[in-house]
């Protein structure tokens, strides 16, 4: 898997149809940034719109210049690669409420002038498909042969074929869950608070505050990174290792677990820089995704419109949203006689496994991409 | 993608009605269910637990779950009658309770088709009679240590099986390795089939 696209640019599209949000809200005008990789052919049937992770972003394959680190998804996406380029047009905007660019808290209010913060709308799972439906139309592609994501992303991937149910004919829905469970929320409400209280926080006022929060928001990475491994996998990776020689009887870090922890949120916090309203606001939509809900909390009534052909992913070791999640989603499409696959790929490496290399999930998904290039190709 | 059918496959593609829902288990490579989207316009769901035998089956368009038919799969997944056919191919021998998964197919599927190996063809009864070991023939040629088929049984097993689950048998076909049928065959099955294809379902219930 060494093929690369090469180096990626940016586009950004700038809408102004005001945006209804299932909030209540209206968003008159917003940014949408996004990366495009491989050609739209003549039909524009071989578009694939890839949905990111809570803490992702629209580069999700290739270099930007200057860049040595590629996309978060570059193993996967590229020349050859399971989404193959050659062979696909491939399309991921950076969600609504994002700090990468989209339009979020981060950014200027019109009306006020002044940076959003916390007057940012609530956004949700649903508001990120209308979104990205103007996209769609932008890039003149009337059916995506495939919209695929990974934990969140994947969540929206279900949007899309609950809310339009013409416009693809490829699900991939990958480390999910239909709706978050109790345990879940509670992690996301312990890492708000944590951002929350941090003095710095300024009420979402820190940008003009001149502060960042950024206590805060190490806190609630390292609580959110410690969902995305797994207990075997940190036994390996760490066991009980010290970081000196010998104990020292502090509070200082002690064991490397707990200082591969603070690396982890401190770089998300600082070098990453990632908006902590930004944070507060993804884990949100998280919490209220539930598309059950609308349906008498019945899933399967949920899909009843659906009509895109599903393969659904799950892996043996993640705890978050485990593979008895993405087996409730299963059934579901199951119930309406829908088209679905599913795999349960065998990986020590927790939530974090949809992002990493792994031979059964390669070939699943290579095999599975490849039914949708043969089907965009006879249409 | 050759698709190189064995009788076997033939057979049970002729006792499928077109435009029927089927479900495989242990559908491996996904031939069979291939053959019967084909041939006979099925709708159709595999269920394979091999990773590499997904893969191949997903490379044929199949749609395949991957699933463990010793857990509860299969009720998870499926509502009681909701598919026409529920086959299984040469796996009945390889699951940990052999009564209980033909019962789950039974309720799940309006009628169920099953093949297995026979241990009462005529070579396995003289490699045990007369050489005093465990038969390894071209129809179950393991070792006893590493075979995969922990529940063998004879037709006639199998048949008491279904009578005393009230388990009607519609069809039943006898072939060797090759799939072929004679005239033997016919006349003594248990002897002579290696081979069996049952067609099967659950009879009315009544007050017996």
């Amino acid at each position: 898997m060494t093929n690369s696209i090469g180096i990626v640019t940016p586009q950004t599209l700038h809408i102004d149809q005001p945006l209804q949000l299932v909030s209540g809200a209206l968003l008159p005008q917003y940014d949408l940034v996004y990366e495009t990789y491989g050609e739209l052919n003549a039909q524009a049937n071989n578009a694939v719109l890839i949905c990111h992770a809570l803490s992702g972003d629209h580069h999700v394959a290739g270099f930007h210049q200057g860049e040595t680190k590629p996309g978060w998804w570059n193993d996967y996406i590229g020349p050859g690669k399971p989404i193959d380029t050659d062979r696909l047009f491939v399309v991921c905007s950076n969600n609504l409420g994002s700090c990468r660019g989209s339009t979020g808290p981060a950014s200027l209010n019109p009306d006020t002038g002044k940076i959003y913060g916390l007057d940012f709308p609530i956004v949700t799972c649903r508001d990120w498909v209308n979104s990205q439906n103007a996209l769609r139309q932008h890039l003149g592609i009337e059916q995506w042969a495939a919209i695929v994501g990974g934990s969140m992303g994947g969540m929206q991937v279900m949007q899309w074929a609950i809310d339009q149910p013409d416009k693809l004919r490829h699900a991939i829905v990958i480390a999910a869950a239909p709706k978050l469970s109790a345990q879940n929320i509670a992690f996301n409400e312990v890492a708000r608070r944590a951002i929350m209280t941090d003095p710095e926080f300024h009420n979402g006022r820190f940008i003009e505050a001149g502060t960042n929060p950024k206590t805060g928001l190490t806190l609630a990475r390292m609580l959110g990174h410690l969902t995305y491994l797994s207990d075997d996998m940190m036994g390996t990776k760490f066991g009980r290792e010290l970081r000196a020689d010998k104990l020292k009887y502090s509070f200082d870090v002690e064991f490397q677990v707990e200082s591969y922890l603070r690396y982890q949120g401190e770089k998300f916090a600082t070098k990453q820089n990632f908006d902590a309203s930004t944070y507060l606001l993804m884990t949100k939509a998280l919490d209220y995704f539930d598309p059950a809900a609308e349906f008498d909390h019945n899933l399967s009534q949920a899909f009843a419109r659906t009509q895109a052909k599903f393969l659904v992913v799950s892996f043996t070791s993640d705890w978050r949203f485990s593979p008895a999640r993405s087996r409730e989603i299963v059934r579901a499409l199951l119930d309406n006689d829908l088209d679905v696959s599913y795999a349960e790929v065998e990986s020590e490496h927790g939530h974090d496994a949809f992002l990493l290399p792994n031979s059964h999930y390669e070939g699943i998904f290579r095999a599975y991409m490849q039914r949708v290039i043969q089907e965009s190709a006879s249409l | 993608m050759s698709l190189e059918l064995t009788p076997e496959f033939q057979l049970i593609a002729d006792w499928i009605e077109p435009h029927s829902q089927v479900l495989d288990l242990g559908c491996g490579d996904g031939t069979l269910l291939k053959h019967l989207q084909t041939t006979r316009s099925v709708r159709g769901y595999g269920m394979e637990i091999d990773p590499q035998k997904n893969i191949q089956a997903m490379l044929k368009g199949i749609n395949v779950i991957q699933s463990n038919l010793n857990g509860h799969d299969l009720e998870h997944y499926f509502d009681p009658h909701s598919v026409d056919y529920v086959i299984m191919t040469q796996a009945l021998q390889v699951v940990s309770r052999p009564d209980l998964l033909l019962e789950n197919m039974l309720t799940i599927g309006k009628q169920s088709i099953i093949t297995f190996p026979n241990f009462g063809h005529w070579k396995m009864r003289a490699q045990l009679s007369l050489r005093g070991r465990m038969p390894e023939t071209s129809a179950l040629p393991y070792h006893w240590y590493d075979t995969p088929n922990i529940h063998l049984c004879t037709f006639k097993d199998f048949e008491d099986l279904c009578e005393q689950k009230n388990i009607e048998v519609i069809a039943r076909s006898v072939v060797n390795t090759q799939h072929q049928r004679t005239l033997g065959m016919r006349l003594w099955p248990n002897l002579l089939g290696e081979v069996a294809l049952y067609k099967v379902k659950k009879r009315a219930s009544n007050q017996a």
